[in-house]
């Protein structure tokens, strides 16, 4: 079958923010649709509310909307556009959701628009839970047995009718008190009488017990006329239990036998014809670890994070493809991309080993609880490639950029074994070193395997690095090249050899180089080496002969970002993936480096050259000694790229851009504050310190409050404000806790606003696109500020900051970009950051702004200039008509023990955007477009701030009163209120009694908390903490800063809603601005309440 | 210990033996499967040849000899990238290489499976030799490699007596299953013990089914008696008319090693079966027979189809499936005789025959495995095919 001609104009539906749990995996998945319907002739409308996709770009689709993702937004666009069919199943669960809620309110079929892939009532069948499991039971398949019962009796005949072991979950109850694990009648006696006591309702459920069950995943295709395929089968390294996006995942599956394999493949494509999935779906199986039964767990009728993973691992394109099958197409009609030769109705057979380990934030969040369970916690993943599992997990390892180069984990050395068996037993981040540590002790297999239920095939490989490791210490530096060969082949890199045996480092290489054996590279092919392909995407083992046969044409490599984490996020593949298109553009053969399986860069056409590999120093030089390239580029992968850049420019590869040895001078407090006296610009006064003693004097002599940091650091990591000495002697007992390579900086703390630039620099003429100002009083992360283009400033300090950048740009010599932050205090304009490389903002405001950032950046560090392009120098965008106003997007709902309070380090994990005319509806929409619930007139506002904040509360909190929202306050915070005349109930502090605060809540009496602290960054209170996880748990919204409060009663006070917004086509947005980029001065709207205005 | 592949091209390999400590020398072919090395090992095509897995780690989950497709492996020898040993298996598994060890198979690991595989496909399938002893003369071995030939394997594979399956054997059973031993028949058989199974006394008999054992995948057996025949296998060169004699509800013929020529002698025999009129089905070597039989040719493939992700192509219908395949020969397109049959199934990725259909209405034959084993069981519905066949 053809493409269908009955349809001309799809939507295609983003997946908004990033959030834990959905990542970049629906950038590249929809970025690959995007491409697939337009190659097919149809007009593409896209819908995202996150402006640092690739897929938002104005070339992606045939019009872009980066507008809130509301159902009244969407439906509009549709309309206006005049949409005749809509692709929801490649953005996420948001996207299935709007497809839903679209096929449910009778929107797609009173305006005859077809929904394509599978349809609404296959996806219905695969997502309703009582749905699914009839699905299941007429085809035969074995759900998870399940029932409720009421006494004693009954939960016995349930368990004997489902089979023991059984799980017994009191209902109704919180935290499932009362319930457990029964292997037998005795013990389920036991279990039900005190989970039917803890029910509320005399109730249990009774499940059947799959702990300890592997956990296998199935990534299926099937097309409209039935044909169906398994794409690749993955299996978790942690028995059922632990999220999957939280889980070790391998692929292809390694310990099934086939029997197993094929019962559970059958069962897949059996399900996926059952629902008549047109397009992909995941599948997920729980496998009894010794006896023939399996059960279905779940499916998801949509591409997911595993079938990114399960197109990386296989070299297959499953969006593309899954996106043609909704066009009409049916498998055998799709090309197989990578061979040319082939068709896409194949299974790909792979002759290499996958692994992939998600990447959490427990090192920005140390107070977060790091067990893992069903609530998924990761805000990216790796994944590596290897030959051997041995090779693919230490490649995987290296990858996390942990700073560890093997399984091992020093700190676990301290803990006495009894410790060590509860770590070892216990899910969480550090696990496998765990377990390494474990082996190195001696603990037995057998054990390990009795207690963590973890195959032994699993506890074998990771025994065989541990021996490996063992034999090189023992060597001692008497080591034979068997021995070293032997670790190679292993995944062992020249650093840690050098380290583990006391060997030289030059030693091994040479010692490689003499017998043959260096870093080789091998391709995948979608077939394991059957039929000749034609895609250069690699990865390195090593061998003797190599696939990746270095060309003669020019080129350039790219360092990519690695995993998604909180203060390196999508931005940055942006960056890169832009930057390689720049390359191509101009005729370079363009090679990126990377790892994150769930990004456009890593797709396998993105680029000339793919390597999948670790981006450390020694598998960035093996990459290198292959290439051999007459350039790299390092300034658009984020701190991951910018931490290679000095050992890049050693090997003697000429660093594009900008040089490493003025990226140094940025970090380094005295060359930095040298530039900055050259520069004549200033900068809050500081100075760096080491120890406490000098702690107190430095803050002394600058006078409280603080901000204190530890140098060399991303996202804001470790960074404090502190009032007094108390705070500071806490501070650095905290921060001395782990060893400090480099001094900690102490500086003044300015309360003033924050502005920022990224400019284009070509050491002559400097571009800045636009100058953003944030929202949040310096003092919140710039990444959990609210941005506002255009920066509502006097024309002079507009024009100062231009100046200043210009002379900066100058004095470093920035080729390329350079991002900087800037504080208006007292009139007066100082310097807090230099970032010589992109930044955060530069996907949005190149998009606002219509400016190919990256792209003219590339071309400048292959010489271009500035004058060259239509674009000219100095600032493009003075106060334009218009607003594109950024707000963070947080997880906080994913994650337990995180302070929702904002400060110095970053907490955010996405972004989106409001674009309008007007200030109030830009706001508007970005706050909406966050996930923020305006809380719905005659509300209960619960307020309770800090005292230097109660004198701005009140004019806001009159205007909420006088909207009608119902006010309560703690004690000094609703004193302060009633003696301004404003009214609001006292309610008591959680620390006293009851009723109080936490009641008010539970009782769901309030939807907005506004909560202050004094600024104590990690040192804040802890009933504050309590009270605002609270109001997480119970979905109250929160403000932590009265800015952002300032923002949001003004879109109160309009009375906004979403299906009156207006909408922007991205492109037309640009236009605006473009047209009325000289304007100096605000003609529109002002944002009269903006407590900036104040100063 | 050290241990070399000799390729009659010149290229060597090296790598660490396992298995049995023997040279071996054969010819070498790769499989891309990602499961299933013991149903390779013991699948009886494989006779005379070593299988070099693309799938780099093997071993991982040990060998269930009752997973077999024989009680033996066939195969020459097994060459991997890496080799999983077991500790203390929880399903009492037998290690890969003890097993390899007792039944005198040589291992060779270590080795650059993909390399290998990539010259195997660019120069096509080549004899080889795999030795531990380092001191090899390297001219001697490639006269050596150059000379040997797998001479007629079905003679050695075949079954040297006929034996009986009853309806409703059940076999490819879990360990950890309840088999019930009083079920589990012992048969007599000189060249392949019995593998164990159990009977599901609630299939009863619809068919009686005579099979021709060319090198049997047992999962073909298994598929028949599943659904109610009782399977009666008759060594390769039964006369034909004794079988017919019989009178048997259908004939199957089965897979098999080898160059089909190697069989010219039962050609006739063949012939007869498909004039006869008895429903007959036929799966890989017996599918290049029928073709012979019926005046189609054969010929080599370069490198063949060896893998369980085949797409091929249902005409009919215009599905595709994904199949299980071992072939080394193929039937010559421009040879078959377009009044007697039709090409019903094609590869997709190389459009050869993979199905035909004969016009008599009595004989469908595939190139591929339906019974999988390893592989998918996505054809199966090609035994139930058989049924109706036989119904008739």
């Amino acid at each position: 079958m053809p493409a269908r001609t009955d349809i001309e104009r799809v939507m295609v539906i983003g997946s908004g923010p990033i959030i834990i749990g959905q990542a970049a995996e629906f950038d590249y998945a929809g970025t690959q649709a995007c491409q697939a319907l337009k190659s097919e002739g149809y007009k593409v409308i896209l819908v995202n509310s996150n402006p640092a996709t690739i897929m938002t770009d104005s070339n992606m689709a045939d019009r872009v909307y980066i507008e809130p993702l509301q159902i009244d937004v969407i439906q509009n666009i549709m309309i206006e556009e005049r949409v005749d069919a809509l692709l929801a199943t490649l953005g996420g669960q948001t996207g299935l959701n709007f497809a839903m809620e679209l096929s449910e309110n009778g929107f797609l079929e009173k305006h005859n628009i077809k929904l394509l892939g599978t349809t609404a009532e296959g996806i219905f069948r695969g997502e309703d839970r009582e749905a699914f499991r009839a699905a299941m039971m007429k085809i035969n398949e074995p759900c998870i047995p399940s029932g409720t019962a009421g006494s004693v009796e009954e939960c016995l005949q349930m368990a004997d009718k489902i089979g023991y072991p059984v799980i017994v979950r009191p209902a109704f109850t919180l935290g499932g008190t009362g319930g457990g694990i029964a292997a037998d009648e005795k013990s389920l006696r036991e279990f039900a009488a005190s989970g039917l006591a803890a029910s509320r309702v005399h109730q249990v459920l009774i499940e059947r017990s799959i702990a300890g069950w592997k956990e296998i995943e199935f990534e299926a295709v099937r097309d409209a006329a039935g044909n169906a395929i398994t794409i690749c089968s993955m299996e978790n390294l942690d028995p059922v239990g632990v999220h999957t996006g939280d889980s070790i995942v391998i692929a292809p599956a390694q310990t099934l036998h086939d029997l197993e394999y094929q019962k559970l493949r059958s069962s897949a494509l059996k399900i996926v014809n059952e629902l008549g999935i047109v397009g992909g779906c995941n599948v997920q199986f729980a496998q009894h670890p010794t006896t023939a039964e399996y059960a279905v767990i779940e499916v998801n009728p949509r591409l997911s994070r595993s079938s990114a993973l399960a197109s990386k691992a296989t070299g297959y394109p499953i969006a593309k493809v899954a996106s043609k099958i909704a066009a009409g197409y049916t498998l055998d009609e799709i090309p197989n991309a990578v061979t040319g030769t082939t068709s896409a109705c194949f299974e790909p057979a792979i002759d290499y080993i996958v692994m992939k380990i998600p990447k959490w934030p427990f090192d920005k969040f140390v107070k977060a609880r790091r067990t893992l369970g069903t609530q998924m916690k990761a805000t990216g993943e790796i994944m590596a490639i290897g030959s051997t599992v041995e090779a693919a997990l230490l490649k995987a390892i290296r990858s996390l950029e942990l700073g560890l180069q093997g399984l091992h984990l020093p700190a676990l050395a301290q803990l006495n074994d009894e410790m060590l068996w509860l770590k070892i037993c216990t899910a969480d981040d550090t696990r496998l070193f765990s377990l390494a540590e474990g082996l190195r002790r001696g603990f037995s297999i057998d054990e390990i395997y009795d207690r963590t239920m973890i195959d032994k095939f699993f506890l074998c490989k990771i025994d065989n690095i541990v021996n490996t490791e063992q034999k090189l210490l023992l060597s001692k530096g008497n080591c034979d090249f068997e021995l070293i060969n032997n670790a190679m082949k292993m995944g062992f890199n020249n650093s840690w050899i050098a380290q583990l045996s006391g060997l030289d480092r030059e030693e091994i290489v040479r010692l490689r180089a003499a017998n043959n054996q260096t870093q080789t590279y091998k391709m995948v092919d979608t077939c394991a080496g059957e039929y000749d392909a034609i895609t250069p995407y690699f990865y390195s083992t090593t061998d003797i002969n190599n696939e990746a046969k270095r060309t003669e044409r020019k080129k350039v490599l790219v360092i990519g970002s690695g995993p998604i984490r909180i203060g390196q996020g999508i931005e940055f593949d942006y960056c890169s993936v832009h930057s390689v298109w720049a390359l191509r553009e101009l005729g370079y053969e363009a090679i990126i480096a990377n790892n994150n399986p769930e990004t456009v860069s890593t797709d396998f056409d993105t680029s000339d050259r793919l390597y999948f590999e670790p981006l450390t120093a020694d598998d960035v030089e093996a990459i290198i000694a292959n290439e051999k390239p007459d350039g790299c580029i390092c300034q658009f992968g984020g701190q991951t790229a910018i931490k290679l850049i000095k050992k890049i420019s050693d090997l003697g590869v000429p660093i594009l851009g900008t040089s490493a040895d003025m990226v140094d001078a940025a970090e380094d407090r005295k060359r930095f504050d040298e530039i900055l006296e050259v520069c004549g610009i200033d900068r809050p006064a500081g100075t760096t310190v080491t120890s406490t003693e000098e702690a107190l004097a430095a803050a002394s002599d600058l006078g409280y409050p603080v901000l204190v940091r530890p140098s060399y650091v991303l996202g804001g990591q470790g960074m404090a404000i502190v009032h007094n000495d108390e705070d500071m002697i806490e501070y650095m007992r905290i921060i001395n806790m782990v060893e400090q390579e480099h001094p900690i900086l102490v500086d003044k703390y300015l309360m003033g606003v924050e502005l920022e630039v990224d400019a284009v620099s070509d050491g002559e003429n400097i571009l800045i696109p636009g100058i953003m100002e944030h929202l949040e009083r310096a003092g919140v992360h710039s990444g959990d500020s609210i941005s506002i283009f255009p920066a509502y400033i006097p024309d002079r300090v507009r024009d100062t900051i231009v100046e200043y950048t210009s002379r900066i740009a100058k004095e470093m010599n920035i080729i390329g970009l350079i991002n900087i932050q800037f504080i208006l205090f007292n009139d007066k304009i100082y310097i807090i950051e230099v970032n010589p490389r992109s930044s955060r903002t530069v996907p949005y405001i190149s998009k606002v702004t219509g400016i190919p950032i990256v792209n003219l950046a590339t071309r400048i560090m292959l010489g271009a200039k500035l004058v060259d392009f239509s674009y000219g120098t100095g600032l493009f965008a003075r106060y334009p008509a218009v607003y594109a106003i950024k707000a963070p997007v947080f997880s906080f709902e994913k994650l337990h023990d995180v302070d929702t309070n904002l400060g110095p380090e970053m907490k955010s994990t996405g972004e989106v955007l409001g674009l309008s005319t007007t200030y109030s509806e830009a706001m508007y929409k970005a706050i909406l477009a966050s996930g923020f619930r305006f809380p719905a007139a005659g509300a209960g506002v619960l307020m309770t701030v800090a005292d230097n904040d109660k004198s701005d509360l009140v004019p806001l909190a009159e205007k909420l009163s006088a909207m009608g929202y119902e006010l309560y306050g703690t004690g000094g915070t609703a004193n302060y209120l009633n003696k301004h005349g404003i009214p609001c109930s006292s309610v008591r502090k959680m620390e006293e009694n009851s009723p109080n605060v936490v009641d008010l809540i539970d009782q769901g009496r309030v939807k907005l908390l506004i909560n202050t602290e004094s600024p104590h960054g990690q040192l804040g209170g802890l009933n504050g903490f309590k009270l605002r996880r609270r109001a997480i748990e119970h979905g109250v919204a929160t403000i932590t800063s009265l800015d952002t409060l300032v923002a949001v009663t003004e879109c109160l006070q309009r009375k906004l809603n979403p299906q009156d917004l207006k909408t922007w086509e991205i492109s037309k947005f640009a236009e605006i601005v473009k047209q009325t980029r000289h304007n100096c001065l605000p003609l529109n709207e002002l944002p009269l309440d903006n407590v900036m205005l104040k100063k | 210990m050290r241990a070399f592949l000799i390729l009659e091209d010149g290229t060597v390999f090296s790598g660490e033996h396992f298995g049995a400590n023997r040279d071996a020398v054969c010819e070498i072919v790769f499989n891309t499967g990602l499961t299933g090395y013991l149903e390779l090992l013991t699948d009886a095509s494989y006779a005379g040849q070593a299988i070099v897995m693309s799938s780099p780690v093997i071993g991982n989950y040990g060998v269930f000899v009752e997973h077999g497709e024989a009680d033996r492996p066939w195969a020459e020898a097994l060459i991997v990238r890496d080799l999983t040993h077991l500790v203390h298996d929880p399903r009492s598994a037998e290690d890969l290489d003890d097993y390899l060890t007792r039944h005198d198979i040589p291992g060779l690991k270590g080795v650059d499976t993909r390399q290998l595989t990539l010259r195997l496909r660019e120069h096509g399938t080549m004899n080889g030799k795999i030795t531990t002893n380092e001191n090899f003369d390297k001219e001697e071995v490639i006269a050596e490699i150059r000379a040997w030939r797998n001479d007629h394997p079905v003679v050695r594979v075949s079954r040297k007596t006929a034996a009986v399956y009853p309806a409703g054997a059940i076999g490819r059973v879990y360990r950890n299953e309840d088999v019930n031993d009083e079920l589990v028949r012992e048969l007599p058989s000189e060249a392949m013990k019995p593998l164990g199974y159990k009977v599901d006394e609630s299939i009863t008999r619809r068919f009686k089914v005579a099979m021709l054992d060319f090198g049997l995948k047992q999962n073909i057996v298994w598929n028949l008696t599943r659904r109610g025949c009782e399977v009666t296998v008759y060594p390769w060169n039964t006369p034909m008319s004794e079988i017919l004699a019989a009178k048997p509800d259908g004939v199957m013929l089965s897979n098999g090693p080898g160059d089909p020529m190697d069989c010219a002698d039962i050609l006739p025999g063949i012939r007869e079966l498909h004039d006869s009129g008895v429903p007959t089905f036929a799966i890989c070597l017996g599918h290049q027979l029928m073709a012979l039989a019926t005046g189609a040719k054969t010929t080599r493939l370069k490198y063949g189809h060896r893998g369980i992700n085949h797409p091929v192509q249902d005409l009919a219908t215009g599905r595709v499936y994904i199949t299980s395949q071992n072939h080394g020969y193929v039937v010559i397109d421009e040879s078959i005789d377009l009044s007697l049959s039709d090409v019903s199934h094609r590869h997709l990725n190389d459009n050869s025959i993979e199905g035909l259909k004969y016009k008599n209405g009595t004989v469908k034959t595939v190139q591929y495995h339906p019974e999988g084993a390893p592989g998918p069981l996505d054809s199966d519905y090609l035994f139930d095919e058989f049924m109706k066949m036989m119904e008739v």
